[in-house]
């Protein structure tokens, strides 16, 4: 990247928080999670869940297939809501508001807390209507504002330089890589404050997988970033923090360098080191 | 769940140990050299000591092609991390093995020094914790491996003690000295085989805790 790329990149950044509020920010937990218990009718999913998510950090949620880690990452966006007979209960908080209390507007709150999904599911229309479609239902129809804010949102998402001369083309034209890249650009397109990724590379190559892990580190200086991985060493590379679900409740949950380096419970070394089962 | 994997690290541990059998073997024949001036030994054990530089060279290539094929974590980690720590250590063991006979047939050419005072002690104490560490290792033992690690005190006074008797003799007599100086040596050598012993042993409390006591900077980087 040359100077003028990180000077240009730096600038278009959100405002940064005046120092004294980021200092007493920093480290803090952006999402409390307390004694959360989760429903699909009558079977109960996830039992009561206690984690602290800091803010600006990058938290790996591992744990074998249906053990929670999915129905868990979509509570903190209330995605589950769409499905009927789901319920929780216990709290979530995001910046000390609980999000499951009445009256949550929940249409803001996804606004604030994005999502990126396993496999990447661009509308079928160009690559700028893909990133403006969400600034576009919040209101925004000045072409010279949604310009630019499809452009950052390209840039920080790291597909500008590989789409900027053809916008108009069908984002369905990407590479797999390139359309995942495209989905995390339209998350980041309405400004989130977090960002919740349900393995975002499981479905890429080698190296789109490697991309999408530099653009995790680039993106966790400015969001809270929440991340499923079936991947052990990409939780091991892109997190700071790792936790261990198994059967629908946390076993461990610590720094990523003690989970792979010296767990203390015995099952999360089985997982960890692939003796499980 | 039994994995492929676990094949790999029993190979691994298997060969470690038979680098180690070779390493206390060079110990024990470079004491026998010693006291009983045996010339011949002591180059059988010089050259013995290519095979012990083989056999780290295998270690390390295996262990450096576990580490690209099937990326340890955990426990698996800090075995893998460990034999890395180990292997040199046990090579260096057996270098000063070799140094020490090196030094014998030197000692050999000459008449024998009146008594070789605290020396023969402190080889049999030093050898005593190349074992036990390699004990410790093979068990994961962690009380072994702390007791062995208590016993470097010892070593380093008993060097000292050797160093100012021989210092005596060569007061004594000026035609003692490029003989003491030798044996000098030599002492210095075990107390370096001790503190690979040591060594060795902090990394068996690594492999079983995920501690590192090195340095004393234990607590500070357990945190």
């Amino acid at each position: 990247m040359t100077t003028l790329e990180i000077m240009e990149r730096i600038s278009i950044d959100r405002p940064v928080p005046p120092q004294s509020e980021k200092e007493a920010k920093a480290g803090e937990a952006k999402i409390s999670v307390r004694h959360f218990d989760f429903f699909y009718g009558s079977v109960k999913v996830l039992h009561g869940i206690n984690l602290d998510i800091p803010d600006q950090q990058v938290t790996a949620l591992i744990g074998p297939s249906g053990c929670g880690k999915t129905t868990f990452i979509r509570s903190i966006n209330r995605m589950n809501d769409i499905i009927p007979e789901a319920r929780a209960k216990g709290t979530i908080t995001i910046d000390g508001r609980d999000i499951y209390a009445p009256g949550t507007d929940v249409v803001a709150l996804r606004r604030r807390v994005g999502m990126v999904f396993q496999k990447s599911n661009p509308f079928p229309k160009s690559i700028f209507d893909n990133v403006a479609y969400g600034l576009r239902i919040g209101g925004l129809a000045d072409k010279r504002s949604l310009r630019e804010h499809v452009e950052k949102s390209l840039i920080r998402a790291a597909l500008w330089d590989e789409v900027k001369d053809r916008l108009d083309d069908s984002a369905l034209a990407l590479s797999g890589g390139q359309q995942q890249r495209l989905c995390i650009a339209r998350a980041l397109a309405v400004d989130p404050e977090i960002l919740l990724m349900d393995e975002p590379a499981s479905a890429l190559d080698p190296t789109a997988t490697t991309k999408i892990e530099e653009l995790i580190w680039e993106l966790k200086a400015n969001y809270t970033i929440v991340i499923v991985t079936h991947n052990m060493q990409q939780a091991a590379r892109v997190s700071d923090r790792t936790a261990f679900f198994m059967l629908g409740r946390i076993v461990e949950y610590s720094d990523t360098k003690t989970i792979f380096m010296n767990p203390k419970e015995k099952m999360t070394e089985d997982y960890v080191t692939g003796r499980f089962g | 769940m039994q994995r492929h994997f676990d094949k790999d690290i029993e190979e691994l541990k298997d060969l470690l140990l038979r680098m180690g059998a070779m390493v206390e073997d060079s110990i024990m024949q470079s004491i026998r050299s010693l006291l009983e001036r045996d010339t011949a030994l002591a180059q059988e054990v010089i050259s013995n000591d290519d095979r012990i530089d083989q056999m780290e060279l295998e270690i390390d290539r295996r262990t450096l092609e576990l580490i690209a094929k099937m990326q340890p974590t955990a426990v698996d980690l800090r075995f893998v991390a460990t034999v890395m720590k180990v292997t040199p250590e046990l090579e260096r063991i057996a270098d000063l093995a070799q140094d020490v006979c090196e030094r014998v047939i030197e000692l050999n050419r000459e008449p024998p020094l009146k008594a070789m005072v605290a020396i023969p002690r402190l080889a049999q104490d030093a050898q005593g914790m190349v074992r036990a560490a390699l004990d410790a290792l093979v068990r994961r033992d962690v009380s072994l491996a702390r007791s062995v690690i208590t016993q470097d005190d010892s070593i380093d006074q008993q060097t000292e003690q050797s160093f100012r008797e021989l210092l005596t003799y060569m007061l004594e007599d000026p035609r003692n000295i490029s003989r003491a100086i030798r044996l000098t040596f030599i002492g210095k050598y075990f107390e370096r085989m001790a503190d690979g012993a040591t060594n060795i042993c902090e990394m068996v409390v690594y492999l079983v805790e995920g501690k590192m006591i090195k340095h004393a900077y234990g607590t500070a980087h357990n945190r």
